[in-house]
């Protein structure tokens, strides 16, 4: 069922769908929208002959919603979209973290707000995909930058779904996902099935213990589950009047997360020991990435995990340097957590270079903001 | 097995107001359920919210409780992602026909094999007694406290234009036909929707001279034509349904081909 092992040169929507094959999903369910459409059509495609269910719905809130009661139908299933879909999707993601279900949304960012530049590439979603929905949860994000990443972070994304029972999005742009290149499948990967109510398998998600994800009650099985996304007791015993029962649950969906933050995040670095790091990910990270490796003077921490937040690098490079540039196509959002970071590291000079319209920062661009930083 | 048996006695008091229609849809369900001798681990309920909604969280079987008007959306993933379970939607007129209106006619089209049981009220009781889409013509509600200047949708006519297999509606004065329509309805291949008028006498009946739930009964019983005779008279549905009249009986049956058939996804149950 998935791809052979080895090199093809393919489109970053496509090595997501080999991601997502490899990975084991069984369900799909999308609604047409550039610039992640490929991904919809490539599962249509790729589940041709297999037991995986792919389903074009009437809008992306029925394609969440399907998503989700496939989930609980025991498969790993996932959705893709882009801005305006997300947007839709932002309920049913909230009822997701709150019912713990496992799913995968990937959104392959494009210019907002409204329907803005669908053709083109933007960061402008990474605070809706933490903030999006109504009240205190917690998921997690990768950000791919390559094709090989987003194969890699697909098949993550749906790992760590199934082990926390949370969605995990993949935050792509239009920039990653329709860059074409090299995309290695190795012979071993390593896949996560989740925890199953009244199984006892020797598997990664067993690891997490009992109070902080429960094993989850596949439907058919006898056990009865009670799924609501109303404030509910451990019993599934609905509670929406109580303040212990709900301080109790929304602290739990909150620290599975947090408190594995250190399984969950991943990064990549260049040159630490520098006097200037930049900070960035996904496809604005790409200049910086070769700023830093021609130039001894920049460092550059590049975070394929957003959420949960990679605090410990984060103020790491912070404690270690004299100046942070971080870099972002959007005005400036995740700007606002790696200050808050890096001030408390002892860091006092902290600079944004944000580019938006659709185009990355290119190595000139980061070049002069570094000269005008006093960097190089 | 024993009413007990087959509803959560854990779960009692529930949350129905005295007088509700939804404790004898409840009722009949449970009485086709189990005449069918339906295994009960086999078959997952979904709701969207509002009162009726809450039903499937009072079945000792799996409960799927969603997000408002997403019902059908979460049981075409559940029932195309596990086929071999049987898959039951309790929903409300505003749960089903507004906030989920296209999920309805797109499901009916569809045809995923599920039964789908929408109990209409008039009007949204959970949150204290708004109009809703199917409120008949002058009828109050909060907040039409001049009379409701819109016209009723009506849901069983819209499922038979949509596609579904079946499609039958009653009202909760009508236990014996409805029992007899929901048997039909779970032992149907394909989408089948049940749509039983109810009353609501705590936030429709009250503002509508009609308080007492036998009041509202008494209304259903007087109101009710059978589709056959409504049909020969040629009247317009869109005027006569709920506002003087209410046409019931089995609307469509039919066996177009379901959803999971066409792409072939029940063999691998």
């Amino acid at each position: 069922m998935s791809a052979a092992k080895g090199e093809h040169f393919v489109q970053g929507n496509e090595a997501c769908v080999e991601g997502a094959m490899s990975a084991g999903v069984r369900f799909f369910a999308g609604y047409p929208i550039t610039p992640s459409t490929e991904i919809a059509e490539g599962l249509a495609q790729r589940f041709k002959g297999t037991n995986g269910v792919f389903l074009q719905m009437e809008d992306e809130i029925a394609c969440i919603s399907a998503v989700i009661g496939a989930s609980w139908g025991g498969v790993k299933s996932m959705t893709a979209t882009s801005g305006p879909g997300f947007s839709l999707m932002q309920e049913a993601i909230g009822y997701a973290a709150m019912s713990e279900t496992p799913i995968v949304i990937v959104n392959v960012m494009r210019g907002g707000p409204s329907t803005g530049q669908p053709t083109r590439a933007s960061q402008g979603d990474v605070m809706q995909t933490r903030y999006g929905s109504h009240g205190d949860y917690q998921i997690i994000a990768f950000a791919p930058a390559s094709v090989q990443e987003m194969f890699d972070l697909t098949l993550e994304s749906f790992n760590y779904a199934e082990k926390y029972r949370v969605p995990a999005f993949l935050l792509s742009d239009a920039e990653v996902g329709h860059m074409r290149g090299l995309l290695s499948i190795p012979e071993h990967l390593r896949i996560v099935d989740r925890k199953e109510k009244g199984i006892k398998r020797a598997d990664e998600a067993y690891d997490v213990p009992d109070d902080l994800v429960h094993p989850f009650p596949t439907f058919g099985k006898g056990h009865k589950a009670m799924v609501t996304g109303m404030t509910h007791s451990e019993n599934s015993r609905i509670e929406p009047e109580d303040v212990k029962t709900h301080q109790e649950l929304v602290t739990r969906l909150s620290e599975k997360i947090l408190k594995n933050r250190k399984d969950i995040n991943k990064w990549e670095l260049v040159s630490p020991d520098s006097k200037t790091m930049i900070i960035s990910y996904g496809a604005s990270a790409l200049g910086p990435k070769e700023v830093a490796t021609k130039d001894q003077r920049v460092g550059l921490l590049r975070l394929k995990s957003l959420w949960p937040l990679p605090e410990e690098p984060i103020f790491e490079a912070a404690s270690q340097c004299e100046r942070i540039l971080v870099c972002e196509m959007n005005l400036g959002m995740m700007y606002w957590p790696i200050r808050r970071i890096a001030l408390e590291a002892g860091c006092k000079k902290i600079e944004l270079l944000s580019k938006i319209g659709g185009e990355p920062p290119t190595p000139s661009d980061v070049r002069h903001k570094l000269r005008g930083m006093g960097a190089i | 097995m024993e009413i007990f048996d087959f509803y959560r006695k854990d779960r009692w008091p529930h949350v129905f107001c005295p007088g509700c229609g939804n404790g004898t849809v409840m009722n009949c369900f449970y009485r086709a359920f189990n005449e069918l001798n339906l295994p009960l681990d086999k078959t997952a309920f979904v709701g969207g919210i509002g009162c009726s909604s809450r039903i499937p969280l009072y079945i000792s079987s799996d409960a799927l409780h969603t997000t408002h008007g997403r019902a059908i959306a979460f049981a075409t993933g559940l029932k195309l992602s596990k086929p071999d379970l049987k898959v039951v939607v309790f929903t409300g007129d505003g749960d089903l026909g507004a906030i989920g209106g296209n999920h309805f006619i797109n499901g009916c089209r569809r045809n995923v094999d599920m039964t789908v049981i929408c109990i209409n009220n008039n009007i949204y009781g959970m949150t204290g007694g708004q109009a809703s889409i199917t409120t008949p013509h002058d009828f109050m509600s909060t907040t039409t406290p001049y009379g409701n200047k819109e016209y009723p949708f009506d849901l069983a006519e819209l499922a038979v234009a949509a596609g579904a297999n079946y499609v039958a509606r009653w009202t909760t004065r009508h236990v014996h036909e409805l029992t007899k329509t929901m048997k039909t309805a779970l032992q149907k291949k394909g989408f089948a929707f049940v749509e039983v008028i109810s009353q609501c006498p705590t936030n429709f009946g009250r503002r509508n001279k009609m308080a007492d739930p036998t009041q509202m009964l008494e209304w259903f019983k007087e109101s009710s034509v059978r589709r056959e005779k409504v049909r020969t008279a040629a009247v317009d549905h869109f005027d006569l349904n709920m506002a003087g009249q209410i046409t019931i009986g089995e609307f469509v049956d039919r066996n177009r081909e379901c959803y999971e058939e066409l792409i072939g996804v029940e063999k691998h149950g």
